[in-house]
């Protein structure tokens, strides 16, 4: 039976109270909601925080009105009746109905990178002498780089960042509001621009878009984003009056696709303009060899994918190729 | 005894051992508990090939909840599967892949055992990583084992049964072909678990989930230097094995020696990382393949090539090497046959057997090979294989004895099932059907160690309660053996199976049985079980006869009574049972079971014999997406030759599993490994020792599967009942590739097929090149002079002919 | 560290019952079932979360009780598949996984059959596509799940013909 390591248990009943104990404790202490990354990480020795400081008991992180609290879980997404495509599809495709049972949106947005050489047991990690990520000093993916190239595996920030979302983090010295798309760095470590005393509180997502996510992955449940493609847009008949595309699991960070978003711009969705838009937005799909499936297929098939999202949003019924690729109605 | 219709045979029942599993109520290894029970962790090697120099076990020991610290200087016997592989120490000083285990710790919690784990400290001197068969070919030294055929070769073997280079030359077409299929593990769901006790009696228990108690009963007093008459082994219920939990294994060994030494109980449990090191899965297997090729489609002769990644130990290896050829005549006529074969030793974990073992790497290759010979003949690739079954009652060219075959009929169910007639060829560009056929054996002809002795033992106790208690040490996985033992004699003696007790794989209770390996225990235990249960039926047939004064074989043993139609008179079994005790004494009977003397006498002859073999026909049907090459597996049909069903929901069960573990692996399953730059590193790894990465279908992966049984009972089977458990997932692969090929014209010619392979290969078609994927050559393997037989057709004896005797070496 | 572990004391409510438990702090729901209430029906397969073995109900809901503090599970709802049968009698679920082909070796069994009592919980007209989804998340290793999927169907009926 895999364990856990020793840890000290907080509960918190307040964010206040929740960012003492990080600003206290330093380093030491982690943020656990869901657990569903931070429990397997712990019990591989990814991480080993002395203090766990657990969000569940926070009820103001549950806010389920307007703005999205942080703590409700995917399960919960899903069930709420006004939200926006991108978002509804990404939440239903994180990994299996019982983990998004427990897995917050939080979590999910925060969820670390991951890799093939990173996400192993302590005992893998040692037999290849650890890497970059985690108490060694080569990345194996590239052992020229010098910066880790861990993926961005969430699947709710780049459908949140296609919306034009805003997370709240709220901290010792206050609270703060930024675009989602500026939570992240490029970087497989250092992944998130959150302070260490910071709490993600929040989602606001505006009205308007109309949006849509698709995710490449090898099987029906279970398995993380080799690709996630989200598109917003804005129409004024069958025009786009504004677009915003952005890509996950194609690097460290989601990120937005600013050349597809204005390409699109005052156009017709129409058969050239996807194509074009795909070839844009697939140009930017930079895979590593750090995940499921061969590298060069998932780049080839990324404007594939670009072109699914957009003409769902044209309105082609692509239903029976959903079905394909999910493997069940989304 | 009167003939009957069937009571219990054929009719879909709840199995004995539904109610405990769908309760919670069925213990596995890893639900034992004792008191004063410690646990037990392994330090495995972090290299891939090392030599241990000095191992330092101070620190852990002084640990406080540290009991015991074991290393390889306490084990100095090795053990392995086979006598010809005995190469195997529960703790190693020759690390021969990572994660392979160098020390244990025993201690109060598991916690604790794995501090003490980081404690011990060892001095390695690393040695080359050899990574694959070709690295193995070409570099002799190190060796991986001082034994074995030579350098890094395991195993190296070749045969000809007729002359195959005349047989190819008179073909009309010579079919050249080269396969791959990539290794892939059972996963399966429950981690491998042992508790070990001295009980009260002074004797040693090991509780363990194994397929084959019975060997590892005897690997137990080979390591422990104990007599095998004070050790006990109990197989729990498996949580599922597939052929992985058939080896004996370090950890058993460990923890046996420990709660010797201690006199506590001490329990281990596997996390899944380690039951990827612990392995014994398919064999990754290059195969090349000639075949000629009459104009009217029927085979003149093939030559197989086979070699295969063994891994770091022999395991079940020699029968494994066997095992990618001498299936390969069995299904259709093949008049003359050369095979050689060759395993090689690398560092990764042993490879060993999983369903099918050995035989679904060819059956891939050979099926593939006649969908592209029916292409170039422009037949129907069904009645090309329609015109080319093997008959009943005839022998293989290898000297095989096949009794009775449904695969026809399998052919046509499955074709008029699916529509083949007006779908395949005729579907839009995109959408295919793919057929192929197989084979498997009814149990293997012969034992693992060499003996005479029974294969299988079964014991019936009845009491004046009525009970009925069914002794065996067959082994229940899940494939419901448990629930064919009841059967068995709930037909005979007229019962229902709820009113007997199964108790099995317990080596200190139960009549011996080889084990649940080889599709054996139907057959095997079924014959056993049968022969005791009439030997009962017969002394309650006199008794009762007597005491209603009329001819015992008049009586009829039916629904819970034993009756005479002549006359109309009857009595309860109970009242049965009772005068039966009353004129014989304690009742019970023992039935035992040895499959027939295979036909062939050459050196080697053994591997491959079975009482009888089962076959299957499938079709595929795939939609496969030209721009992303993605893959989308509506429905599958399958019809299998079952002989006769005994209970028609575990006999679906099985094949529905079978089917969809074949699928899985041809579509995603790979025990693959990562070979770091040689220049900053020797490591070898695993690329995905995780139930997450190690992909594997889910509900919403798996088609829809339509099942049709073929019922045509084999006289050498109990009721006619042949083999469910392996067959039904040999023909998925072939059938996939064969699909894929029909609905977009390109030939994937390794396992697993996956949308990359196929878009590569769809490009590769746009540009006017060969349309395949697949290997690309085959190495140059030091195969030995063929041991030459004659075929049976050519009027040999089943010995090796004395035209090229001088010239074989084995 | 090292040496026995202090242990906290919690009340948790499983199958029912209250049951109360001291167990060691940083071990899972998994581990304080099967190791200090010896409710060893909820398996293991991973304890990472990706097999779906060790699921049972929490406050309704499957979860994954391999990555579930037992230190947050003080006074909440546990279901395990111990607490599934009527006295005597077997919950549908169980009558028709056991009848009907839904277990096969049994390990991933209770996992499963909790995930499909939260299910029809919800839902006795779930769809046959609504019970493959609701069972994604549980690994099965013998049966292709058709058969699971059957049960699950069956089980569904006889719990509508119940409710009649």
């Amino acid at each position: 039976m895999l364990r856990l390591p020793w840890f000290e248990y907080r509960a918190p009943r307040s964010v206040v109270e929740a960012a003492k104990i990080l600003a206290g404790e330093g380093p030491a202490a982690m943020l656990v909601a869901g657990g569903t990354d931070l429990l397997p990480n712990m019990k591989r020795r990814h991480q080993t925080p002395k203090v766990l400081v657990s969000l569940k008991g926070i009820e103001s992180l549950r806010n389920a009105n307007g703005t999205l609290g942080s703590g409700l879980t995917l399960s919960e997404i899903l069930s709420l009746k006004k939200i926006p495509g991108a978002l509804r599809q990404a939440a239903a495709q994180v990994a299996t109905p019982h983990l998004r049972n427990m897995g917050t949106l939080g979590g999910n947005l925060c969820l670390d990178t991951r890799c093939t050489y990173y996400n192993q047991n302590y005992e893998w990690r040692q037999a290849i002498d650890f890497c970059l990520k985690k108490d060694g000093n080569i990345c194996w993916v590239a052992t020229a780089s010098k910066r880790c190239v861990a993926v961005s595996s969430t699947d709710t920030a780049p459908a949140l960042i296609a919306l034009n979302a805003r997370v709240v983090l709220q901290g010792g010295s206050g609270e703060r509001e930024i675009p989602v798309e500026n939570l992240y760095k490029n970087d497989g470590i250092d992944y998130l621009s959150r302070k260490p005393d910071e709490i993600l509180t929040s989602v606001k997502i505006p009205d308007g878009w109309k949006s849509c996510y698709w995710k490449l992955r090898r099987r029906g449940s279970f398995d993380f984003p080799l690709l996630g493609v989200a598109v917003a847009i804005k129409f004024s008949g069958d025009v786009v009056e504004e677009a915003r595309v952005a890509l996950g699991a194609a690097a460290s960070r989601p990120f937005l696709v600013e050349k597809a978003s204005e390409y699109l711009k005052g156009k017709k969705l129409t058969d050239d303009v996807i194509a074009e838009a795909s070839a844009l937005i697939a140009n930017r799909a930079k895979p590593m060899d750090n995940t499921d499936m061969d590298l060069y297929w998932r780049k080839e098939v990324a404007d594939d994918f670009a072109g699914y999202a957009l003409r769902e949003l044209r309105g082609d019924d692509m239903r029976a190729i959903r079905l394909r690729i999910a493997r069940y109605a989304i | 005894m009167s003939k009957k219709r069937f009571d219990v045979v054929g009719k879909p029942r709840r199995r004995v051992d539904g109610r405990a599993k769908a309760t919670g109520h069925l213990k596995f290894a890893d639900d034992l508990s004792a008191p004063r029970m410690l646990h037990c962790k392994l330090l495995r090697s972090p290299h891939p090939h090392a030599l241990v120099e000095s191992i330092d076990t101070a620190k852990a020991e002084k640990l406080p909840g540290v009991h015991l610290v074991l290393t390889r200087k306490d084990f100095p016997v090795p053990f392995g599967i086979m006598p010809v592989s005995l190469d195997e120490h529960p703790l190693t000083d020759h690390a021969r892949h990572v994660g392979d285990p160098v020390a244990a710790v025993i201690a109060f919690d598991e916690q604790i055992a794995v501090e003490a784990l980081n404690l011990i400290q060892v001095t390695y001197k690393k040695l080359k990583t050899i990574s694959d068969p070709e690295e193995a070919l070409a570099s002799p030294e190190p060796r991986i084992h001082d034994y074995g055929e030579q350098g890094n070769i395991h195993r190296n073997q070749s045969y000809e049964f007729g002359d195959v280079d005349e047989a190819l030359a008179n073909a009309d077409h010579v079919f050249e072909d080269l396969f791959f299929y990539q290794g892939n593990t059972h996963l399966p769901m429950e981690q491998q678990a042992t508790l070990a006790q001295v009980e009260g009696d002074g004797k040693l228990l090991v509780t363990s989930s194994t397929q084959n108690p019975h060997y590892l009963h005897r690997q137990l007093a080979r390591v422990l230097q104990m007599n095998a008459a004070k050790i006990r082994v109990i197989a729990t219920p498996n949580g599922g094995g597939f052929g992985g939990k058939c080896d004996p294994a370090n950890h058993e060994m460990v923890v046996a020696k420990a709660a010797v030494m201690l006199g506590r109980p001490v329990k281990i449990c596997l996390t899944r990382e380690e039951v990827f090191y612990q392995h014994r899965g398919r064999h990754p297997v290059l195969m090349k393949m000639r075949t000629g090729v009459t104009k009217a489609g029927k085979l003149t002769g093939m030559h197989l090539q086979t070699l295969l990644d063994g891994g770091g130990y022999g395991s079940h290896g020699p029968a494994s090497t066997f095992y990618t050829g001498v299936l390969t005549p069995v299904t259709y006529d093949l008049p003359r046959f050369k095979f050689e074969a060759c395993r090689t030793f690398t560092n990764k974990p042993a490879c060993g057997p999983k369903r099918g073992h050995g035989t679904p790497q060819p059956r891939f290759g050979q099926e593939v090979q006649l969908d592209k010979i029916a292409e170039k003949l422009k037949m129907d690739p069904a009645e090309l294989r329609l015109g080319m079954v093997n008959k009943p009652d005839s022998l293989t060219a290898n000297w095989l004895k096949i009794g009775t075959i449904g695969l026809a009929e399998c052919i046509n169910e499955v074709v008029a099932r699916s529509n083949w007639k007006t779908r395949y060829r005729q579907q839009p560009h995109g959408r295919g059907l793919g057929l192929a056929c197989s084979t498997y054996m009814c149990g293997a002809g012969l034992p693992i160690y060499w003996n005479k002795l029974p294969h299988s033992g079964v014991q019936i106790l009845l009491d004046r309660s009525g009970q009925v208690t069914v002794y065996c040490g067959a082994t229940e996985l899940g494939q419901g053996s448990d629930d064919v033992l009841a059967t068995i004699v709930a037909e005979v003696l007229g019962i229902e199976t709820g009113m007997i007790r199964c108790v099995t794989g317990d080596t200190g209770t139960t009549p011996v049985d080889l084990g649940s390996y080889s599709s054996r225990v139907t057959i095997m235990m079924g014959n056993a079980a049968m022969q005791a249960a009439e030997r009962v039926r017969d002394q309650l047939a006199t008794a009762t006869g007597e005491q209603l004064e009329v001819i015992p074989s008049g009586l009829l043993f039916s629904n819970g009574k034993v009756f005479h139609a002549e006359s109309g008179k009857s009595v309860d079994f109970l009242e049965a049972i009772q005068f039966a005790e009353q004129k014989f004494g304690t009742l019970g009977a023992l039935g035992s079971y040895s499959p027939p003397k295979p036909p062939g006498k050459y050196k080697g002859s053994g591997v491959g014999p079975s009482p009888a073999y089962s076959f299957s026909a499938c079709v595929v049907e795939v939609e496969v997406d030209t721009n992303t090459g993605w893959i989308h597996v509506p429905k599958i049909w399958i019809a299998h030759d079952i002989g006769r069903t005994l209970n028609p929901v575990l006999a679906r069960g099985q094949v529905i599993g079978g089917v969809y573990m074949g699928l899985s692996e041809a579509l995603m399953e790979e025990q693959a490994f990562r070979r770091l730059p040689p220049k900053l590193s020797s490591a070898l790894v695993h690329r995905m020792p995780s139930m997450l990465e190690y992909k594997s279908l889910t509900a919403l992966d798996m088609p829809d599967v339509d099942v049709a049984l073929i019922e045509d009972p084999d006289p050498n089977c109990p009721f006619g009942a042949k083999e469910v458990g392996q067959g039904p997932l040999l023909p998925v692969m072939p059938a996939l590739a064969n699909a894929i090929f029909d609905a977009v014209g390109v030939r994937i010619d390794e396992i697993p097929v996956t949308p990359d392979k196929v878009l590569r290969a769809l490009d590769l078609k746009s540009k006017g090149l060969t349309p395949r994927v697949g290997p690309d050559h085959f190495p140059s393997v030091p195969y030995p002079e063929p041991v030459y037989v004659a075929t049976p057709a050519e009027g040999g004896d089943g010995k090796e002919s004395k035209k090229h005797a001088a010239a074989a070496v084995v | 560290m090292s040496a026995i572990p202090e242990r906290v004391h919690l009340k948790f409510q499983v199958n029912g019952e209250d049951a109360p438990v001291s167990f060691a702090p940083y071990k899972t729901l998994l581990e304080v079932l099967r190791e200090d209430l010896n409710l060893t029906g909820t398996k293991h397969g991973c304890e990472l979360g990706e097999c779906g073995a060790c699921t049972v109900l929490l406050d309704g809901e499957p979860v994954l009780s391999c990555l579930v503090l037992a230190l947050e599970c003080g006074g909440r709802r546990i279901e395990t598949i111990e607490g599934l049968a009527r006295g005597a009698a077997l919950h549908p679920l169980q009558a028709a996984f056991a009848d009907f082909g839904g277990s096969q070796c049994g390990y991933c069994t209770p996992g499963v059959i909790m995930t499909a009592k939260a299910l029809l919980d919800k839902d006795l007209n779930v769809s046959r596509e609504k019970i493959r989804e609701a069972t994604a998340g549980n690994l099965c290793r013998c049966t292709g799940y058709l058969q699971i999927t059957e049960a699950i169907e069956d089980a569904a009926r006889v719990l509508r013909e119940e409710r009649k």
